[in-house]
């Protein structure tokens, strides 16, 4: 089984909303709490699992704003693992998912050094190690209705952005996901085989710009009108 | 990337106590005039302790969470920082017991102390590249991705030992030695040779952009958003970033520092201008370090508005 998520950037709208479900279930979850510093201060510093930038793409007029939510890409080829002194980073045989056990964590950064996604925060107040989990503690919880065993990012999205799934199982939604739409890793070059994948915006035809006319056009026309008439 | 300041002093100055360490071992058992005198390889031994030891002590300064320091031996085979503590520990009882040998049986150790003393010197140059390849493997910061960088490191933290080596052999006899004047010498412009190629070697425009980052390779790409109001862990930790001129200023002042008057305080062979030789190596060092951290740029950088790295 190869676990992780699509997230289609053709219908992220960048609300954040991920990144908050992500903090609420996580703050209470296996990795102990996300600490925040200073929280309602000058400058609050805290970490987060999840994060949304938004980039424009292209120029106009066939420019695009693209909402880009990262989280742990639970590489096939995790550096982040293979550099822990401790052995506090480690990639689970049975499903990929990639975690940091928080009694070992020395807090050393190195892991984050590793990552070329960013996808690593130490956390403050604890000086360990935070990232994301893939809500492992949720999608495996046999309490929980079916429906609900997703990570808590996926079951917020409003737009029905981000799909969790098995990358291992050619019929499984992310896989046909990304045959279909043509799914993208980010940064490929490095060798990390990010297992997490990114759908492409469909095309859409560019809209016709609007002519604005001058005065002088504008009374020109009129009075050509006018005269032919 | 950040310089923090503890890996700063940790790796110039344990660089220069495995550099002295070395170099001593080699030249006492190569048969080095100036270096079979019991009184210069014991105090420039305890020198090498006291640098090597002060600077491992520094390196847990920069832990968020030293408590679990003593796990960094868990993964020897994969981690280059779990290799580095290992070897880093491995070297005090070689060390000592030739220390020990040299203090009991003077200049003229036996063949058990020799091959003790061989391994030591052996050790100090892998913990040295362990060290550098802590750095050198990371691929995500193109500016230590090299094999560059444990040139550095191995020739710098040698550099550094001989001069330390020349300026207490001068100063205890009272005669410098002239192999070891001539071995600072060339390490110093070997030292000089490789950071002037490494400097030259980063500035060329190379590695990921913010279209292999974001997927975008077929147009351009511009950061509209961050997606927080104040800096955070990433931020802090990879955005650091100086200005081109402060930079020029500072690899001048490296250059200058490091390696440029102290080869012509040494071509002077006085043993008083040797030991401010040795401290203005190892102050040059620190720029040079500080460099080191300060130009790399990592390509989470990317994500946040970078066009390159």
């Amino acid at each position: 089984m190869k676990l992780g998520l699509v997230i289609d950037l053709d219908t992220c709208v960048g609300c954040h909303g991920c990144a908050t479900a992500c903090k609420q279930w996580n703050t209470s979850g296996t990795i102990g709490p996300l600490a925040d510093k200073d929280p309602y201060g000058r400058e609050p510093v805290g970490s987060w699992l999840n994060r949304i930038r938004s980039y424009e793409v292209d120029d106009s007029p066939n420019s695009k704003t693209v909402h880009m939510p990262m989280s742990c890409m639970h590489c096939d080829d995790a550096d982040c693992v293979t550099v822990c002194p401790t052995g506090a980073s480690y990639k689970r045989e049975e499903d990929g998912i990639v975690l940091v056990d928080q009694d070992k964590c020395m807090g050393c950064n190195l892991c984050s050094w590793a990552c070329p996604y960013g996808a690593r925060e130490l956390d403050p107040e604890e000086g360990t190690m935070k990232k994301c989990t893939l809500c492992v503690d949720r999608i495996y919880d046999e309490k929980l209705p079916e429906a609900e065993r997703q990570p808590a990012c996926v079951l917020t999205c409003p737009t029905r952005s981000r799909v969790f799934g098995d990358f291992d199982d050619p019929e499984s939604e992310v896989s046909k996901l990304v045959r279909e739409r043509a799914g993208k890793a980010l940064m490929p070059e490095l060798g990390y085989n990010p297992v997490n994948t990114y759908l492409p915006p469909r095309n859409k035809p560019v809209q016709d710009q609007i002519d604005t006319a001058s005065l002088k056009d504008t009374v020109k026309g009129w009075v050509n009108k006018m005269i032919a008439r | 990337m950040h310089p923090a300041f503890s890996v700063l002093t940790f790796t110039v100055m344990s660089g220069a106590g495995y550099g002295l360490a070395a170099l001593l071992i080699l030249g006492h058992l190569s048969g080095i005039n100036g270096l079979q005198d019991t009184n210069v390889l014991l105090t420039s031994g305890i020198l090498a302790l006291a640098l090597i030891t002060l600077g491992l002590l520094c390196s847990m300064g920069h832990l968020a969470n030293p408590k679990n320091a003593w796990r960094a031996f868990n993964r020897f085979k994969t981690s280059w920082l779990s290799r580095e503590g290992v070897f880093a520990v491995l070297f005090y009882p070689f060390f000592l017991i030739y220390l020990l040998g040299v203090w009991t049986q003077g200049a003229e150790i036996n063949g058990f102390i020799s091959i003790i003393g061989l391994l030591a010197a052996l050790i100090a140059v892998v913990t040295l590249f362990c060290t550098s390849m802590i750095y050198a493997s990371l691929k995500t910061i193109r500016q230590w991705n090299s094999s560059l960088t444990p040139l550095n490191y191995i020739v710098l933290g040698l550099m550094s030992g001989s001069i330390v080596l020349a300026a207490i052999q001068s100063s205890l006899t009272g005669s410098a030695s002239s192999i070891l004047y001539q071995l600072a010498t060339a390490l110093l412009i070997l030292g000089a040779i490789a950071k002037v190629i490494y400097l030259f070697w980063i500035g060329k425009p190379a590695g990921s952009t913010i279209n292999t980052a974001t997927g975008f390779t077929q147009a351009s790409v511009r950061l509209l958003d961050q997606g927080h109001t104040s800096n955070g862990f990433l931020n802090n930790e990879f955005g650091y970033t100086v200005e081109a001129n402060k930079i020029i200023c500072l690899r001048v002042l490296m250059l200058v520092l490091a390696f440029l008057i102290p080869f012509f305080l040494i071509l002077s062979g006085s043993s008083t201008l040797t030991i401010i030789a040795a401290l203005l190596t190892v102050s040059g060092l620190l720029v040079e370090r500080w460099l080191f951290f300060a130009e790399a740029r990592h390509v989470v950088r990317l994500f946040h508005g970078d066009q390159r790295t």
